[in-house]
């Protein structure tokens, strides 16, 4: 086992041990927690296949902003029963058979891959220019029109979140 | 060097426990932290090809696959506040009121 194999194992295991925690907590507090942690260490692979653009962001929107607007909402609803409810709905257990079935499906179709033909993007090109400025190259010319779609998105999303959350006068 | 075979069964791993996660627990803002989950491994993926196939275009779709994510996560929660005024159960089977 390589030092980069070592690496790359300690983050899986410890990615879905988070997973794993992330999803069967009872306080979804715990739960928010865990996943924070969670995304440090998908930064942290990211920067293992040199996108430091994207780990960065990675950490300042959803670490940062997501996460944050998960914990204004749980402690805005501010459930004491949830400690004691249950935690998961009466026939879970063909829930967990069907996760692992397709699990296994998915784990026996990744042994095939076939590698396709590379691109002209190469590491020691990024490393060249930086990484920031090799995704902006791309993203403001080849991918202009997406862009400007999904300042629209985030401009839905505004409006539709106060519209929806707001109080109407009689309430 | 790190296979690419073991970037995707971990992006797999992290994908279904997303999925279980959300078929089974009761509360919703677990069940939308499951999609978040499945939309990070998902990243994970994608970034992995990107480097492994030297093409960028992978990462400019994780940039728009975070982007709609957030803005689904806001509208998610909007959601979720203006049920909770209406009838205050953030159980999934507990809301019945469309049922049959």
């Amino acid at each position: 086992m390589t030092l980069p194999q070592l690496f790359f194992g300690y983050f899986a295991a410890v990615m879905i041990v988070l997973s794993l925690l992330v999803v069967t907590r009872t306080n979804p507090v715990h739960s928010v927690l865990w996943m924070l942690v969670l995304f440090f260490h998908i930064a942290g692979i990211y920067l293992f296949l040199n996108a430091e653009f994207l780990a960065a962001v990675q950490l300042i929107l959803y670490a940062g902003a997501i996460l944050v607007l998960f914990l204004f909402v749980i402690m805005m609803l501010n459930l004491r029963e949830e400690l004691t409810a249950k935690r998961s709905i009466g026939g879970w257990q063909i829930g967990v058979a069907l996760g692992l079935s397709i699990l296994s499906l998915m784990l026996l179709a990744i042994n095939k891959f076939v590698q396709g033909p590379s691109g002209q993007y190469s590491i020691e090109a990024i490393r060249s220019v930086t990484h920031t400025k090799a995704i902006g190259g791309v993203l403001y010319t080849e991918y202009l029109f997406p862009f400007e779609v999904a300042s629209l998105i985030l401009l839905i999303a505004i409006v539709g979140a106060i519209v929806l959350a707001k109080k109407s006068k009689q309430q | 060097m790190v296979p690419l075979n073991w970037y995707i069964g971990l992006s797999a791993v992290m994908f279904i426990i997303g999925v279980v996660g959300f078929l089974v627990r009761r509360n919703i803002i677990i069940m939308l932290m499951s999609i978040e989950l499945m939309l990070n491994s998902v990243n994970i993926s994608l970034v992995a090809f990107s480097h492994y196939l030297q093409d960028l275009r992978g990462q400019v779709l994780v940039f728009f696959i975070i982007t709609v994510a957030a803005a689904e996560a806001a509208i998610g929660l909007a959601i979720l506040v203006s049920m909770f005024r209406n009838k205050p159960e953030v159980h999934m089977d507990q809301i019945t009121e469309m049922k049959g």
